[in-house]
């Protein structure tokens, strides 16, 4: 129970990847898969995130200006959050979008050939 | 700044560049796409034997983008290892795309600008994911292959939109795993860097995590390798890609991912760990042998053509899985030589059955009848890839499956031995089927009864050089294939296994 409260942000993760990938896999329309596949990518980006989330920490850019607020520059290792996950994740977002947009294009194009977007009505015309 | 100094990256930026300039002059005139392609890979190849050269002559060659020092930047790293598949990649390339010019015409003609600019960034991809020492990056480059070879394939005919469909979901799923894998390393350790991995894991290996992270990591590259019983996606999406598209993506893909998995066992955990801390490896050649096995059987049942080396692929992964878990030098230069050899096989069974569909219109087997004596060139290739994929000496098949063999030997793993002479002995009887339907069963000639004399129709010129270059190459490979084991693959086997 403590493990749960503590590290929460990891369950959410795991919650929401096998949302997605019971989507994925168990859902008979096309389109629903790929609702699916963005859940399922997205909880790898909350993972992701929220390893370098931190509470009352700000970015470590050492400020260089004058006057009031300058000196309040983020050195110590204790104020400041880790950048490098979340800006991987901008390019994992970037991916994501890519993957949704093929797959979406896709569906398009299964669906002007035959006219549906259930798999098992699909696969029947294939037989 | 010279070429020679650039060369690590310009392997990955000339295909990147051409494929802006392919879409460019695509609006202009369609034919300039060719051309912009072809010199984009050339450019690359040309990069990569250069590169492949000096790693002999001076040793791993680190390539720092913007100058940034590893640990925060991303840097190349160029080794024996993945010079060799650097060349191999970059050379198959060259040949498909020199291939697809006729075939692309004739199976794709509206499309020719958006295949050639997707050819070339998936060329780009497969590259990239060999040439880097970033982790994080490596996931960058496989998404950039999955989602240009995803479109790839839904280009082809009818079957092909469900066939990629499944492909995205399941390489989605592939890809996913990867990252997560890569963010618990990120997680316990602080860097994304290969070698630097290497260096701080050791202190963590009695951790669970890692133990995780590296399972998240192999099932992600078994996914994307079609590793049995992941193999679900490929049979279907490269047997229904344009036959162009097919060139590509089944010799190359399924061998990079490959690399990939050896590349995470070597390079960012250690041979200590993957074969003796975790003690998968017992698991995992049974799991190879079942793939090899299964691979083989599922061949032997199908009637089309390609789809029976679709299945084929399935086996061959098994090799190359079973062989770099064999936790023995002979077995790991087994799989990284199959990786060459597989690929060159591939492509040219692939090429051959790009011929056979733009030529009869058709991928069964029945539609091979009696094409020895109307594509003597062709089938005399076809016969070298046949013999290489069955292990004949003195083609390049036979000594990788000699190592493997070998390793199998050493590891004591008798039943990996027999699952590769089995899989030898199922390819034979394929390919001797496919020689006897197009030997021995002439074409019905509705034309009256002096059929005897068959006129020679080969393929186009820039559909049969590739094929018989790559039919050479398996002979020059498996003459040389010595030379090649203690002059790259040795350097790159780490010592004491």
């Amino acid at each position: 129970m403590e493990s749960i409260i503590s590290d929460y942000n990891y369950w959410i993760y795991i919650l929401l990847m096998m949302i997605g990938l019971y989507a994925m896999l168990a859902k008979n329309n096309l389109v629903k898969k790929v609702i699916g596949m963005s859940i399922f990518q997205t909880a790898i980006i909350v993972f992701y995130v929220s390893i370098g989330a931190k509470e009352h920490a700000t970015i470590p850019i050492i400020a260089h200006g004058h006057g009031h607020g300058a000196v309040e520059a983020a050195i110590d290792v204790t104020h400041y959050a880790n950048p490098l996950p979340h800006v991987l994740m901008l390019t994992a977002i970037v991916v994501s979008v890519g993957t949704l947009g093929v797959a979406l294009a896709i569906c398009l194009g299964i669906y002007r050939r035959y006219n549906s977007l259930e798999e098992d009505e699909i696969q029947e015309q294939l037989q | 700044m010279s070429f020679v100094e650039q060369a690590p990256v310009l392997i990955v930026i000339l295909p990147l560049l051409s494929a802006f300039l392919v879409n460019m002059v695509g609006l202009i005139n369609r034919r300039y796409c060719l051309p912009f392609a072809i010199l984009g890979i050339f450019g690359s190849f040309t990069a990569s034997v250069i590169t492949l050269i000096r790693i002999m002559e001076h040793g791993v060659i680190h390539y720092r983008l913007g100058g940034w020092p590893p640990p925060f930047g991303i840097e190349y790293v160029i080794d024996h290892f993945n010079g060799l598949v650097l060349v191999t990649v970059s050379f198959v390339s060259l040949l498909a795309v020199i291939f697809s010019k006729e075939s692309i015409k004739q199976e794709l003609p509206e499309k020719i600008p958006q295949f050639y600019t997707l050819f070339v960034l998936l060329v780009t991809g497969l590259l990239g994911m060999t040439v880097t020492g970033d982790a994080f990056n490596l996931y960058v480059l496989l998404e950039i292959s999955a989602l240009t070879g995803y479109a790839l394939i839904a280009m082809g005919d009818n079957k092909a939109l469900v066939a990629s469909f499944n492909y995205v979901i399941l390489g989605t799923i592939g890809a996913s795993f990867y990252l997560l894998g890569v963010g618990h390393l990120y997680i316990m350790t602080g860097s994304l860097n290969m070698a630097n991995l290497l260096t701080i894991l050791p202190d963590l290996y009695s951790l669970n995590v890692i133990f995780i992270a590296l399972l998240l990591i192999l099932v992600g590259t078994w996914i994307k390798m079609a590793f049995f019983p992941m193999h679900g996606w490929l049979p279907n999406a490269y047997t229904y890609a344009p036959s162009a598209a097919g060139c590509l993506v089944a010799p190359l893909v399924t061998k990079v991912s490959v690399y990939i998995m050896i590349r995470i066992m070597l390079s960012v955990f250690s041979p200590l760990y993957v074969y003796s801390v975790v003690g998968l490896s017992d698991t995992i050649v049974w799991m190879a042998v079942i793939a090899i096995l299964s691979g083989s059987i599922l061949a032997l049942a199908q009637t089309d053509f390609k789809k029976m080396l679709t299945y084929l692929i399935v086996a061959e992964v098994g090799y190359m899985v079973g062989g770099a878990w064999l936790a023995s030098s002979s077995g790991l230069t087994g799989a990284i030589l199959h990786i060459v050899n597989d690929a060159l096989m591939t492509l040219c069974l692939f090429i051959f059955a790009g011929i056979v569909i733009y030529k009869r219109g058709g991928q069964q087997l029945q539609d091979l009848a009696g094409l020895y004596k109307k594509m003597p060139i062709t089938m005399a290739a076809f016969t070298v890839g046949a013999l290489s994929m069955i292990g004949v000496p003195p083609t390049a098949g036979f000594f990788s499956k000699w190592y493997l063999i070998l390793g199998a030997i050493d590891a004591g793993k008798y039943h990996f031995m027999a699952a590769l002479l089995v899989s030898s002995l199922v390819n034979a009887i394929l390919f001797f089927r496919v020689i006897e339907i197009a030997y021995f069963e002439p074409k019905v000639d509705h034309h009256g009864g002096d059929s005897h004399k068959v006129a020679i129709d080969e393929a186009p010129l820039s559909m049969l050089v590739p094929l018989i270059i790559v039919a050479l190459s398996l002979i020059v490979i498996g003459l040389y294939s010595g030379d090649i084991v203690t002059n790259i693959i040795q350097h790159s086997v780490p010592a004491g296994l």
